[in-house]
C-alpha cells in the first residue's frame, strides 16, 4: 500500500490505515478525488466529467458532476490524526443523467486527551434522470482519551426520475455522533437508505432523518440496522412525510446487548390521500435459537454471536 | 456408535418437578437409521435436544464412539461429529443462504456446491443462494434450508427433528431419496424423529416414545403393525420396562 501523503512516515502509514477502512472502494490518486487531512486539502484531482473546486468563502469544496459521467467514482475522504475541530462544507452539483458513486467518510486516529471532531456538512443537488450512490463510512481508532466525534449533516435534493442510494456505516471507535439527514424527493424520484451502526462502551449516537416525499410517485426505502453494546446509547428518528402520491417504507432493527440503551422512533406523516407509508421497528437481544443453531455448526457462543452481528450489519 | 444410557430429564415448574424423560436407553450403530416416533408431547424432541446438548440431561450418559460426551457443550458435540436439524429453524436477518450453508459446512462453499445441496432438498437453487435466510422465506423453504445445513457436512451421526414438517409432497419425496442415499452409503448414522409412515418404514429400527418412556423398540416389520393398528400381541418387538429390554 503506498503511503505518500504529506507528513512524516508514521503519519502517512496511519493515514493510509484509516483510509483503507473508510474508503471501501480503495482510495487512489486517480480520477476525481480530494483528501482532507487535519483540516487541509492535501491532494485533489479532477476527471474529465467531475471537477472539484475549493470554496473561497469557507472550508470545503464544490463538486461538479457532468451529465456525461457514467459509472464514475469520486473519492472525498477525510482523515484526522490531530486533535481539534474541523468543520467542512461540501456541495455536490449533479447534472441530469449522471451516473456516479461518491465515496466519502471520515476516519479519526486519536492519541491525545483533547477532542477530535469533524462536522461534514454536505448538500447534494441532483438533477433529473440521474443515478447517485453515496457511501459514507465513519470510523475512529487510537488510544487517546480525547473524545472522537463525528457530526455529519447531509441534505439531499433528488430531481425527477432520479435514484439516490445512501449507505452509511459506523461500526467502530466513534465516541459521539449526531447525524442529521434531510432529503427531498421530486416526481418519480427514488431513495434507498441503508444505515449500519454499532456502538460500544460509553459511546452515543443520534440519527435524525427527515424525508419529504414531495413528488408524484416518489418512493423511499429506509433500512436501519444497529447493534448497541456496553453502556452505549443510540437514538433513531427517521421521519417520512408523504406530501403527494408516494410510497415509503421505514425499517429499524436493533440488537441490544449488555447495558446498552436504544430508542427507535420511526415517524410517518401523510399529507396526501394517496401517500402509502409503512414503518417497522424492532429492538431485541440476540435470539437464543440463532446462537444454538450456529453452535450446532461447531462454533463457540462468542463466535456465534460475532457471526450474527456481522451478518446483521452486513 | 451412539449409546444413550438411562437418560432422564426433569424440569421444575412452580415448585413442582415434572419428569419429561425417564430412564431412556438405546444405541445407534454406525450407519444405522433409527426412527423415533410416538405421540405428540411424549418427549421425542426433548430427547433429540438432550443428544445434541441443547438441553442438559438430569441423569444418564451419552457415549459417542466410546467417548462420554454427556458433559460436552453443543459446539463440542458438533466438533465430535454430531449434526442437528431443528423442527422449527431460526431465521437470520442479513445472512444469505449461501453464507449459512458455508458456516454449516465449516468452509466457504462455491455456488455449484450450494446449488447441489439446495437441489437435494427440493429448492430451485439459483433463486435461493443469495437470498437472506430471514422472514422473507416461507416456513417450508426455511425447513428445507435447515436440512441442507446438516447435509452440508459429513457427520458421524445426524439428528433430524421432524424433517417432514412443513414440506410439500414433491420436496418430501426428494428428501426421502436423500435419506435413502445417506443410509445406503452407511457413512453416517441417522436419527429421525418422525410421524411419517414412509420415513418409519425406511428405518433399520424404530423406537416408540410415549409419556417420556421408551414403549417399544424393533424393526419396521415389528413396530409398524403396532403403530398402524394391527395386533400388538403378534409382534415380537422388545418392550422396555424400567429401562430393561425384554422380549414380548
Amino acid at each position: 500500500m503506498s503511503a505518500d501523503f504529506e507528513g512524516n512516515d508514521k503519519d502517512a502509514v496511519v493515514t493510509q490505515q484509516v483510509l483503507d477502512v473508510i474508503d471501501s472502494y480503495g482510495f487512489k490518486k486517480e480520477g476525481a478525488y480530494n483528501l482532507r487531512l487535519n483540516g487541509l486539502a492535501v491532494c485533489h484531482g479532477d476527471s474529465r466529467h467531475i471537477k472539484i473546486v475549493p470554496k473561497e468563502d469557507r472550508q470545503g469544496i464544490d463538486i461538479y458532476i457532468s451529465g456525461e459521467a457514467k459509472e464514475e467514482q469520486v473519492h472525498i475522504p477525510v482523515v484526522m490524526t490531530e486533535e481539534g475541530v474541523d468543520i467542512v462544507y461540501n456541495d455536490f452539483y449533479i447534472e441530469d443523467g449522471a451516473d456516479v458513486t461518491i465515496i466519502a467518510g471520515c476516519g479519526i486516529h486519536g492519541e491525545g486527551c483533547s477532542e477530535t471532531r469533524h462536522d461534514g456538512i454536505h448538500a447534494f443537488h441532483v438533477g433529473k434522470n440521474a443515478n447517485v450512490k453515496y457511501i459514507e463510512n465513519h470510523y475512529a481508532q487510537g488510544n487517546g482519551s480525547g473524545k472522537k466525534t463525528l457530526n455529519p449533516v447531509t441534505k439531499i435534493y433528488v430531481g425527477e426520475n432520479s435514484v439516490f442510494t445512501l449507505e452509511t456505516t459506523q461500526i467502530s471507535g466513534v465516541d459521539c455522533t449526531e447525524r442529521e439527514n434531510y432529503i427531498e424527493l421530486a416526481d418519480n424520484a427514488k431513495l434507498f437508505v441503508t444505515e449500519k451502526l454499532m456502538t460500544d462502551e460509553e459511546q452515543s449516537a443520534v440519527s435524525n432523518m427527515d424525508i419529504e416525499l414531495n413528488g408524484t410517485n416518489s418512493s423511499a426505502r429506509i433500512v436501519s440496522r444497529s447493534v448497541g453494546k456496553g453502556n452505549s446509547k443510540q437514538v433513531f428518528h427517521p421521519r417520512a412525510i408523504g406530501n403527494n402520491r408516494c410510497h415509503a417504507h421505514v425499517q429499524c432493527d436493533s440488537i441490544i446487548m449488555d447495558q446498552a440503551e436504544i430508542s427507535s422512533i420511526p415517524e410517518i406523516n401523510a399529507k396526501h390521500v394517496d401517500a402509502q407509508i409503512v414503518h417497522e421497528a424492532a429492538i431485541g437481544r440476540i435470539n437464543d435459537e440463532q446462537l444454538v443453531k450456529l453452535r450446532t455448526f461447531g462454533m463457540s457462543e462468542e463466535e456465534a454471536e460475532a457471526v450474527i452481528i456481522e451478518n446483521f450489519l452486513n | 456408535m451412539l449409546q444413550a444410557e438411562h437418560l432422564s430429564y426433569n424440569i421444575t415448574e412452580e415448585g413442582r418437578q415434572s419428569e419429561i424423560l425417564t430412564d431412556v436407553s438405546f444405541t445407534v450403530e454406525d450407519g444405522e437409521m433409527l426412527v423415533i416416533t410416538g405421540p405428540n408431547g411424549g418427549g421425542k424432541s426433548t430427547l433429540a435436544k438432550l443428544l445434541m446438548g441443547i438441553n442438559e440431561a438430569t441423569g444418564g450418559k451419552i457415549i459417542l464412539d466410546g467417548q462420554d460426551i454427556t458433559s460436552y457443550t453443543i459446539d463440542k458435540r458438533a466438533q465430535a461429529g454430531m449434526g442437528f436439524a431443528f423442527q422449527q429453524p431460526p431465521r437470520f436477518k442479513g445472512m444469505t443462504v449461501k453464507r449459512l450453508l458455508s458456516l454449516a459446512a465449516g468452509r466457504e462453499l462455491d455456488d455449484t456446491t450450494c446449488c447441489e445441496l439446495l437441489s437435494s432438498v427440493g429448492l430451485c437453487a439459483k433463486e435461493y443462494i443469495n437470498r437472506e435466510a430471514d422472514a422473507t422465506l416461507s416456513g417450508g423453504e426455511m425447513k428445507r434450508i435447515e436440512i441442507a445445513t446438516v447435509l452440508a457436512k459429513d457427520h458421524k451421526i445426524c439428528v433430524f427433528d421432524e424433517p417432514e414438517a412443513g414440506i410439500d409432497l414433491w420436496s418430501f419425496s426428494m428428501l426421502i431419496k436423500r435419506f435413502e442415499q445417506i443410509h445406503k452409503e452407511k457413512k453416517q448414522s441417522l436419527i429421525l424423529i418422525s410421524h411419517q409412515e414412509r420415513i418409519i418404514r425406511m428405518a433399520d429400527r424404530i423406537m416408540v416414545i410415549g409419556d417420556g418412556k421408551v414403549e417399544a423398540v424393533g424393526t419396521a416389520d415389528e413396530i409398524v403393525p403396532i403403530l398402524f393398528g394391527k395386533k400388538p400381541e403378534s409382534c415380537g418387538c422388545r418392550i422396555q420396562k424400567g429401562g430393561e429390554l425384554y422380549e414380548r
